[in-house]
């Protein structure tokens, strides 16, 4: 059986529909954005250590970072 | 169990639900219970290749109900003696540990899952600005230290990275503030989009500068989209962008 496309060897390309400009008064690219926006709309691709469980390992950038809230992306077992 | 394991910080916890449903990436180590030729471990590595039942562990957060899950592929790396090594492509929420136990099955011996690390987690990806617990503490400490926004980077990516695999709807400046209320997408707001999406799909809405808007569910193809000239393109279904970032250009009926 051929192995299937997984989602990250799917390749897309870009249609365009109609033109129009993007105003630069609003917005700003993300990796524009000033240190605390930079930090609060930010994801960290962590490297895991063995042993504590993934929520642990969320809890201690939390406290690194002093900040409120953090999630993670898929639960890795602690062992 | 280590490797890639991407954190969202406050608003970008939003995001999460994407990651969890993404593809990952494992390599892993199979201890089999008894002596089996490599040949062998090879072809039932290969009949693993497809849709696969799981029912989730004793120990799992989620309902214990039989479920599917793809596997995109698993890739033989090594033997030897009774450890095999692996890589395996598969859906999220798929079970290493389960599938370990069912390859052991299948080969008669009996097997079990020794080792497992991640290697790719949507598109956050072992190597690329995958950094270590002490290395957040470490930059974090330096950038408040010198105030320097590039050691930020370092470390910490823009949540758009996390919806690089997400197919994308470009959209109008003029549309952005609606959405942000969480009205749907229709099709004047829509700029460009890409290929491959299809009705039921999730999406991400994103302005021309690559700001990430909200999550979506596509109520058509991207085909059927480009010849649109009005209707709902996409439902809201996460909103990511704070309200008020971008003008109000829409019209309140009666309030």
């Amino acid at each position: 059986m051929p192995r299937s496309v997984a989602p990250w060897e799917i390749e897309r390309k870009l249609l365009v529909k109609a033109e129009d400009e993007t105003n630069p008064k609003y917005g700003c690219k993300p990796e524009e954005r000033p240190a605390k926006a930079y930090i609060r709309f930010g994801v960290i691709n962590l490297d895991k250590p063995a042993g504590p469980t993934s929520h642990e390992v969320a809890a201690w950038v939390k406290r690194i970072l002093g900040i409120e809230n953090v999630g993670h992306g898929g639960t890795l077992e602690a062992l | 169990m280590t490797g890639v394991l991407p954190v969202t910080l406050e608003e970008a916890r939003k995001i999460v639900q994407a990651l969890l449903l993404s593809g990952k990436e494992y390599v892993c180590v199979m201890k089999l219970h008894g002596d089996v030729s490599e040949n062998r471990v090879k072809a039932v590595l290969k009949e693993f290749e497809d849709v696969i039942y799981q029912r989730p562990p004793l120990r799992a957060s989620v309902k214990r109900q039989l479920r599917t899950r793809r596997i995109y592929y698993i890739d033989f790396l090594e033997m030897e003696g009774r450890n095999v090594l692996f890589k395996v492509g598969c859906e999220g929420g798929t079970y290493i540990r389960k599938l370990c136990y069912d390859i052991g099955e299948v080969l008669g011996c009996g097997a079990h899952m020794q080792e497992l690390r991640r290697t790719r987690a949507g598109p956050f990806i072992e190597g690329e600005g995958n950094v270590k617990l002490h290395d957040v503490a470490y930059w974090f400490m330096q950038w408040q230290e010198e105030g320097d926004d590039a050691i930020l980077k370092k470390f910490i990516q823009p949540m758009e990275k996390a919806l690089a695999l997400v197919p994308k709807i470009y959209i109008r400046d003029s549309a952005v503030d609606a959405v942000c209320h969480g009205a749907n997408l229709t099709a004047p707001g829509v700029l460009s989009l890409e290929t491959g999406i299809g009705a039921g799909a999730m999406v991400a809405i994103f302005t021309l500068k690559g700001e990430a808007v909200a999550l979506a569910e596509a109520q058509a193809s991207t085909e059927e989209i480009l010849s649109m000239e009005h209707g709902v393109v996409a439902k809201v279904k996460r909103v990511l962008m704070p309200r008020g970032t971008y003008p109000k250009c829409w019209k309140s009926g009666e309030i």
